[in-house]
């Protein structure tokens, strides 16, 4: 599972493995958009979802690939466009950190490590205090990825799917225990917020998950009708449809 | 154009909707809106599935 995961996510090559699978996913998407800009030529003369089963595999295979394309196209569009918004997670955690959190936290910088740390049953009092009708989700301890090296982040989610998983966090002084500053995500972590379970699909409960995997198979499909297509591209004319379904039907 | 657009893309649009609504409706609740992307998701991958894997005799 977990090796599936690395290979899923950064090909074991750390960032530069999750800017290059991000890529893939570009290419994907431009795949998707010649599909659409193609589907037109090659399917004109037929009734939707025809597989002309009589012609020969090259026929039945190029209906086939058009039919599920169509088919699976929205989803795997947003799955592709969301796969490569996920691969720049950590660069935008990054830009965040680098830039708003740098802003709240600039006070404290060349401040001493923090020693003594406030009680964390105070910290989440706080929190959930400045963000009435929210929950804590977790507490990043101060000098950790998700927090500062002065402060408690407290991250507040809310109770719908989306909302849920969209984070406010709440900065709290380490040493004091006071609240420092509590505002929303910028856009892009927004963004890829949002983007998170429109492309693993770990939302809706069982049902999506099921139809995640058969439409992932329709892709996959997709994918071997593709490859199986443009292996066999010189026979025929298979960049000029017209001239194609000429000789098919004579 | 419209004449165009009609039979060729009807469907596609149809499914694409239907793939807009199930992929949103379980974001924004659960419940009933679980339910709904089910079957709008549901609807596309029966689409799929039915003109994918029926037989030529199914057709005569």
């Amino acid at each position: 599972m977990a090796m599936m995961y690395r290979l899923h996510t950064d090909l074991y090559a750390g960032l530069w493995g999750q800017l290059f699978l991000g890529f893939m996913g570009l290419l994907l998407v431009v795949a998707l958009v010649s599909g659409v800009v193609l589907y037109a030529p090659f399917t004109r003369k037929l009734a939707f979802g025809t597989v002309r089963h009589e012609r020969s595999r090259r026929v039945r295979w190029l209906d086939l690939h058009n039919v599920l394309g169509i088919v699976t196209l929205t989803w795997a569009l947003v799955v592709g466009a969301t796969g490569i918004i996920n691969t720049w997670a950590e660069l935008l955690l990054k830009v965040w950190q680098k830039t708003e959190l740098a802003e709240l936290t600039a006070p404290y910088a060349g401040l001493p490590r923090v020693t003594k740390l406030a009680p964390m049953h105070d910290v989440i009092a706080i929190a959930e205090k400045t963000e009435p009708g929210m929950k804590v989700r977790f507490v990043a301890f101060p000098g950790t990825r998700f927090a500062t090296p002065h402060h408690y982040v407290v991250f507040m989610h809310g109770d719908t799917p989306l909302t849920s998983r969209l984070h406010k966090p709440v900065l709290i002084d380490a040493q004091t225990g006071v609240l420092t500053a509590s505002r929303a995500l910028p856009w892009y972590l927004v963004a890829l917020t949002v983007s998170q379970p429109l492309h693993f699909g770990d939302y809706g409960g069982q049902a999506l998950k099921l139809l995640w995997a058969l439409l992932d198979i329709g892709t996959i499909v997709v994918l071997i009708t593709g490859l199986y297509l443009w292996l066999k591209r010189g026979k025929a004319a298979a960049a000029r449809p017209a001239e194609e379904r000429a000789l098919e039907d004579a | 154009m419209m004449r165009m657009f009609g039979p060729v893309w009807t469907a596609p649009v149809v499914l694409a909707v239907l793939t807009v609504i199930g992929l949103v409706s379980a974001l924004l609740g659960d419940g009933v809106r679980d339910a709904l992307s089910a079957l709008a998701l549901g609807a596309v991958a029966a689409v799929g599935a039915w003109h994918g894997l029926r037989r030529p005799q199914a057709r005569h």
